[in-house]
């Protein structure tokens, strides 16, 4: 394999997907993003920023959907693949990357698109990813096929959101290795966005941030939500930047927003007697999505005609018109999605689905607001730990304080380009912080909402290589094992669970943890599943802390992990003890191994799976 | 005289040259074609009209070869000078005393066959954007109807629909700016030498210049335009194909 000479970013987005290039020997160089060429309409190809991440499987009578470097592609990915589903809707894959950090459902498993027909050989989570990827890596290599390089031969820097778990952070790159991608690092989108807003100050970022700062990521896009905190503290004179602290993974976006518009005009529209199907449903959600930029951009702005034509090819006479007013935006939007609520409010329910359901566990709860505070809340000791982090700046202060206190915002994702939302995103927090006794934040200007994460991306990868600063974290959750604490069965009561830490919050790329003094006992020659949890909020917690009650909300229940110890040399079905293993890949994944206490050959380990299937 | 046989690099060039003035300029096929007709004489290699049609005799000869004849007819012009020359000799000894006048109207059907694809390809881009007018703004459909028997709210309706939907599709395509900066209104100097066609003079146009006058309109030109590329063997001339719902 030839060195590398470009860092790619990639931006592995819900609803849109994009690519930046970074040449890695030029000085001064900037992220580029590169357009993709990918079919928009049947037979016309163009190349745009967004690949939107819709894989749209054809009947076998519509023929091969031919790309510039494939005549014969029996599948389509980007633009048209969404327009067509529309058309065709129980052949399209929307949302991939939400079902694949659905740890209720077999991720490598064929399940979409839900509910397609017989004909239709369903793909997998991973699989929609890997095509999507896949789609990106063969743009790379059509545009700089005349320098014969080709993107598995770049460092790839691939960014996944901050609240994906060990083991969606591992499918991801399963994903990316199916494409052929094997010089790969993930990265945090909101981390992402910072890079990006750092590499676009150029030098001028030191000015703005100063030590003691904690910039609030708020990337809210067109399917999920995400808040992460990043710490700015001084270490040796010069200034470093931690991530202190990331939120849930939360579905909610921009495309529940633009529904709750159509909903408004549909509402208007049978009012007058009119019927809608389904497919002037979807023209009414494009539509609600011009209405709502439109008007939360220009509060001047009384009302935004929309208009929907008829399925024929008569416009005239079939075209139906109504409007969306301000009012109606500000009452359904800003006041719907953003309300204004206390510091102590909270999401209705937690975002969680029975396991028995197919389907994603959208979130109940579309208070934007509410679940920030439940994250400012939830985290108000994220900087408890940090070492060098200015304490007299916020002294006595902070620990009476019942939130998070960031002193700067920046914003990501299509949604927050919308100035109503963020003034009231903006005037909502900084009434809390009042409350709590904190100054107000400040907003870190940015452009370019949606390619930010793509761009940083590749910043980073310039960054790896020592070209500018990079951002400190580790892992974002500290990790455990859930054991059946051994008592007397009582009918109706189950047996209490121990969590035991195997991997510390905070492990850094690269990194191991000592052995935990606990041990497991796994039955050999037979796979063994373990109960697997999560918390973003013990931070305390090392290695073999064995943890015994929790409070509601600390401790998320992960996919099942899974280990099967060969027999060689050991009696089938005997119980041997192992103690787990944690490791930070430089990838950037959870591997977790298991290692026999006597083991019968040096060094011997085996690897533990994360991404099982839970049972229903 | 006889002239010295091309290279095979000549010949490919000027295969592509006859190609076009064949197509677009009616003298010189005339011409070409009279030289063609007087040809079968003479051992020199032949001019390019022959040349399609030996072609396209080939192709007919082996319809199951369909696509690679449409691939070598759009791209690669030297297998297909190649072929040509080959495919001529094998063919045509056993026609030539027979069917003396078979190969002319094969070579007539094949140029109205390649003028036909060639003229699909001339209006190509512009068969794409009416394609993506309709497509994203319905505009086809708005300029098929008679607008004179609907109301003006029918018609704003529908304006509506199509001015959302085209300018979406221009802006996808075609980035415009106006010719002149100054506010429409505006009184300008137009100075010696200026652009005739970015500037039209109108009115009372007498004098030497500098012309004193009034912007009336500003005037657009497309700073750049990219339009969709066509999966082979698409067909453009569809720019909405029918629907029907299962």
């Amino acid at each position: 394999m030839s060195a590398a000479k470009y860092t790619i970013g990639i931006d592995l987005g819900t609803t849109h997907s994009a690519i930046a290039v970074a040449p890695i020997d030029q000085e001064g160089a900037r992220p580029e993003v590169l357009r993709v060429p990918q079919l928009v309409a049947a037979g016309a190809i163009e190349a745009r920023e967004l690949l939107p991440s819709f894989l749209y499987l054809p009947h076998s009578s519509e023929g091969p959907q031919a790309l510039p470097w494939d005549a014969e592609r029996s599948f389509v990915v980007g633009e048209h693949a969404r327009a067509r589903g529309v058309e065709a809707p129980t052949r399209l894959v929307s949302s991939a990357k939400s079902w694949l950090s659905h740890s209720g459902v077999d991720r490598h498993v064929g399940i979409l698109p839900i509910g397609a027909p017989s004909d239709v050989e369903k793909i997998s989570p991973v699989e929609a990813s890997w095509r999507y990827l896949e789609h990106l890596a063969e743009a790379f290599d059509q545009r700089y096929s005349s320098e014969g390089l080709r993107l598995v031969e770049q460092d790839v820097v691939l960014t996944v959101p901050a609240s994906f778990d060990a083991s969606a952070r591992e499918l991801t790159v399963e994903a990316a290795l199916a494409a052929g991608i094997e010089k790969l690092t993930l990265l945090e989108e909101p981390q992402a966005a910072l890079y990006a807003w750092i590499e676009a100050r150029g030098e001028g970022w030191r000015k703005e941030l100063r030590p003691g700062d904690v910039i609030l990521v708020i990337d809210v896009g067109g399917g999920t939500t995400d808040f992460s905190a990043i710490a700015a503290i001084e270490k040796e004179g010069s200034l470093e930047l931690h991530r202190v602290a990331v939120g849930d993974h939360i579905l909610l976006g921009g495309d529940n927003m633009d529904l709750a518009v159509a909903h408004i005009a549909k509402r208007k529209i049978e009012a007058e007697g009119k019927e809608i199907d389904r497919w002037q449903m979807v023209a009414l959600t494009h539509a609600g999505r011009l209405a709502k930029e439109r008007l939360l951009s220009d509060d001047k702005l009384a009302a935004y005609p929309i208009a929907l034509a008829g399925k024929g090819s008569k416009l005239l006479g079939s075209a139906i018109r109504t409007e969306v007013t301000q009012e109606e935006i500000r009452a359904t939007l800003v006041d719907g999605f953003f309300p204004r609520v206390p510091a102590s409010a909270r999401p209705a329910s937690r975002a969680r689905t029975a396991l028995t359901q197919i389907g994603l566990p959208y979130a109940s709860e579309p208070a934007v607001t509410k679940h920030l505070a439940a994250f400012l809340a939830r985290q108000a000791d994220a900087l408890s730990k940090i070492e060098g982090f200015s304490h007299a700046k916020h002294g006595d202060a902070r620990d009476r304080s019942k939130l998070l206190h960031p002193t700067a915002v920046l914003w990501n994702g299509g949604v927050m380009k919308a100035t109503a939302l963020r003034d009231r995103l903006l005037g909502t927090l900084n009434e809390w912080l009042a409350e709590d006794g904190a100054p107000p934040v400040r907003v870190l200007a940015s452009d370019d909402l949606d390619l930010a994460v793509a761009r940083g991306a590749a910043a980073y990868g310039l960054a790896r290589r020592g070209k500018g600063l990079r951002i400190r974290g580790g892992t974002a959750r500290a990790y455990y094992v859930g054991i059946e604490g051994a008592v007397p069965a009582v009918p109706g009561v189950e047996p209490p669970t121990v969590a035991f830490c195997v991997a510390p919050f905070g492990m850094e790329e690269g990194s191991h943890s000592a052995l935990p003094p606990h041990e497991l006992g796994v039955v050999v020659g037979e796979p063994v599943r373990f109960r697997f949890f999560g918390s973003s909020v013990r931070r305390d917690d090392t290695a073999g802390t064995e943890v015994e009650r929790w409070r509601e909300g600390e401790m998320e229940e992960l996919a099942p992990i899974e280990v099967t110890l060969p027999a060689e040399g050991r009696r089938e079905g005997d119980v041997v003890p192992v103690e787990l293993s944690a490791q930070v890949t430089e990838i950037g994944t959870l591997l977790l191994e298991a290692v026999p206490k006597d083991p019968v050959k040096p060094d011997e380990r085996f690897r533990v799976e994360l991404s099982v299937r839970a049972e229903a | 005289m006889d002239p010295a046989p091309l290279s095979f690099l000549d010949r490919l060039w000027f295969a592509w040259v006859c190609f076009f003035r064949v197509l677009f300029d009616g003298a010189f096929a005339g011409r070409a074609f009279a030289v063609r007709e007087a040809m079968p004489a003479l051992p020199a290699p032949e001019p390019p009209p022959s040349a399609n049609a030996a072609k396209e005799s080939d192709r007919s000869s082996a319809p199951d070869n369909d696509e690679s004849a449409a691939e070598e007819a759009e791209e690669s012009p030297p297998e297909e000078v190649g072929k040509t020359v080959r495919v001529k000799v094998k063919k045509r000894r056993p026609e030539h005393d027979t069917l003396a006048d078979a190969p002319v109207s094969k070579a007539r059907a094949a140029l109205a066959a390649e003028a036909a694809l060639a003229a699909q390809k001339a209006v190509m881009p512009a068969l794409q954007l009416l394609a993506a007018f309709q497509r994203e703004g319905r505009l086809v459909d708005f300029l098929e109807q008679d607008v004179a028997t609907f109301s003006d709210a029918d018609v704003g309706a529908a304006a509506r629909v199509v001015h959302e939907g085209c300018r979406k599709a221009l802006r996808q395509h075609a980035q415009i700016e106006a010719v002149r900066s100054e506010e429409e209104g505006s009184a300008i100097t137009i100075p010696e030498g200026y652009d005739a066609q970015s500037v039209k003079l109108i009115g009372d146009v007498q004098g030497k210049p500098p012309y004193k006058g009034k912007l009336q309109h500003k005037g657009w030109r497309v700073k750049e335009m990219s339009l969709p590329e066509p999966t082979k063997d698409h067909d453009a001339r569809v720019i909405a194909p029918a629907e029907v719902e299962l």
